[in-house]
């Protein structure tokens, strides 16, 4: 029986331009798990994610989700016209939810933390790329689901802010199931409790590589530098 | 103040190809000793200009209406065809020609029937000048409905967002820069649609100085009009512009 907020995928079958994606593929994440999966550019991890969230319909699929899901994009996706508290809150706009007192000041004191009060009635334009993803990061936290998907989440940004939002997201959402998708193996192994690396056509997932030790592990501790590099040898090898 | 700069140096550059323009066609007059009732000189015209100016003031008043309700009608009428166009997707096969066909019409040909159905008055010019607004507006803002982000449409989708607060939130604010580009054009129109209206029948208005002026051969005053409606179109341009600009804040950041 899947306890709350987990996620348990069977028999995927999935083709795209005629090749198949997918077949028979299966994944299960553990309720508060975070489960990261690594693989080269093309080949179906947006995909994987975007069936699991409902964005695509695939030919085959066998899904259960106890709990809901919100979906972090590849690219930061703020709306240029409405300020930093306006992008935070747009899902209960999009829903045409009440914004009451309570959630108002929800928001506020969640834009303190993600450290964004100097800048919440700035515009997206305004900001620097860290705290763009900071704002999706509040947006995310906001909508209060159980379980979050994230799409390369910090990709387009520099090495040393990266660091510090993979800290920062370990941090505000260590009660959330996650499933993100990475081609940085440094960042599934800081923020991971399982790492899967994808690869072939069909996809296949490899033997799980389970972690240990509270998130965000450090990136100078010598086993992680060590399985980074036994995980850039097996990326490097499918290239 | 800095955000003014740019538009300062417009209006510098404008006087500039303004004051070339005039001592090249006065240029043009004296080499080519060209009689005034063929092309007057830029002083005759000035001349006109004091002269008639109460005259020319009083019939812009219905000329110059005409363009504003055009504009806000034309306006109108496009950018609900264009939601119409987003909101009910099998409408568009049907409906797409018919926003062709509007395009497709000579508006110098339909405005006299306009005269004939809606009569001598200002209806008849405003229905001209919606007609010419139509389709720049309604596909300008089509096009920019219709090229919201697929990332934008997922993150509303897994947000559990309606299609119509979809389209008002994130579609219409995402199209706007497009639709800016499609009424800065209907701006140069406008005058043009009203102008065009008055000139196939009307009592009064700039387009029926111009008509009047014309057939008794007083070229001085009719380009003395033409400069008028000149200065009017771009004054209306530049008012649709800065609000425009200032609407659309989020795109001059940059």
């Amino acid at each position: 029986m899947l306890k709350e907020n987990g996620i348990e995928l069977d028999e995927l079958y999935l083709t795209y331009d005629n090749n198949v994606i997918f077949n028979n593929f299966s994944l299960s994440v553990q309720t508060k798990q975070w489960v990261g999966i690594l693989g080269a550019s093309g080949i179906g991890k947006s995909t994987l994610l975007k069936a699991i969230a409902g964005l695509i319909s695939p030919e085959l699929m066998n899904i259960t989700c106890q709990g809901e899901i919100a979906y972090m994009a590849q690219s930061d996706l703020l709306f240029p016209w409405l300020s930093v508290i306006e992008n935070i809150l747009i899902g209960y706009r999009l829903r045409g939810d009440l914004i009451s007192p309570a959630l108002k000041k929800e928001t506020l004191d969640l834009i303190e933390k993600v450290g964004l009060s100097h800048v919440q009635d700035l515009f997206p334009p305004a900001l620097s790329g860290g705290m763009k993803q900071r704002v999706v990061l509040a947006r995310t936290l906001i909508e209060k689901k159980g379980i979050i998907l994230m799409d390369e989440p910090f990709s387009a940004l520099d090495a040393i802010t990266r660091i510090k939002m993979q800290s920062l997201s370990a941090q505000l959402l260590k009660d959330k199931t996650v499933l993100f998708i990475t081609h940085d193996p440094l960042e599934a192994l800081r923020l991971a409790d399982v790492i899967y690396v994808m690869q072939g056509s069909p996809a296949t997932l490899s033997k799980p590589l389970v972690m240990q030790g509270d998130k965000p592990r450090n990136f100078n501790d010598s086993v992680l530098l060590s399985l980074q590099a036994q995980l850039l040898d097996q990326l490097g090898a499918q290239a | 103040m800095r955000r003014f700069m740019p538009f300062y140096r417009g209006l510098w550059r404008l006087l500039f190809i303004f004051s070339g323009l005039l001592i090249a066609w006065q240029l043009i007059i004296s080499l080519f000793d060209i009689p005034p009732y063929l092309l007057p000189s830029p002083w005759q015209v000035a001349k006109q200009l004091t002269l008639q100016w109460q005259l020319i003031a009083v019939q812009s008043v219905p000329t110059l209406m005409e363009t504003l309700l055009g504009f806000v009608f034309g306006v109108m009428c496009g950018c609900s065809a264009a939601l119409f166009l987003t909101y009910v997707k099998p409408a568009r096969l049907w409906f797409l020609p018919v926003l062709l066909i509007s395009q497709a019409l000579p508006t110098f040909v339909i405005a006299p029937l306009f005269v004939i159905w809606f009569g001598y008055g200002e209806l008849s010019k405003i229905i001209t000048c919606v007609l010419m607004l139509f389709f720049p507006v309604a596909s300008s803002f089509y096009d920019g409905l219709r090229r919201t982000p697929q990332d934008y449409l997922d993150m509303a989708k897994t947000m559990g967002a309606s299609k119509a607060r979809v389209l008002l939130r994130l579609q219409v604010p995402n199209a706007l820069p497009s639709l800016a580009n499609g009424l800065r054009i209907a701006a140069t129109f406008a005058p043009m649609g009203a102008i065009i209206g008055e000139w196939v029948g009307s009592s009064r208005g700039l387009g029926f100085l111009m008509l009047n002026a014309n057939a008794r051969m007083q070229i001085d005053m009719m380009f003395a009009v033409l400069f008028v409606v000149i200065a009017l179109t771009l004054l209306f341009y530049f008012a649709i512009d800065f609000g425009l600009r200032r609407l659309i804040f989020w795109q001059s950041v940059n």
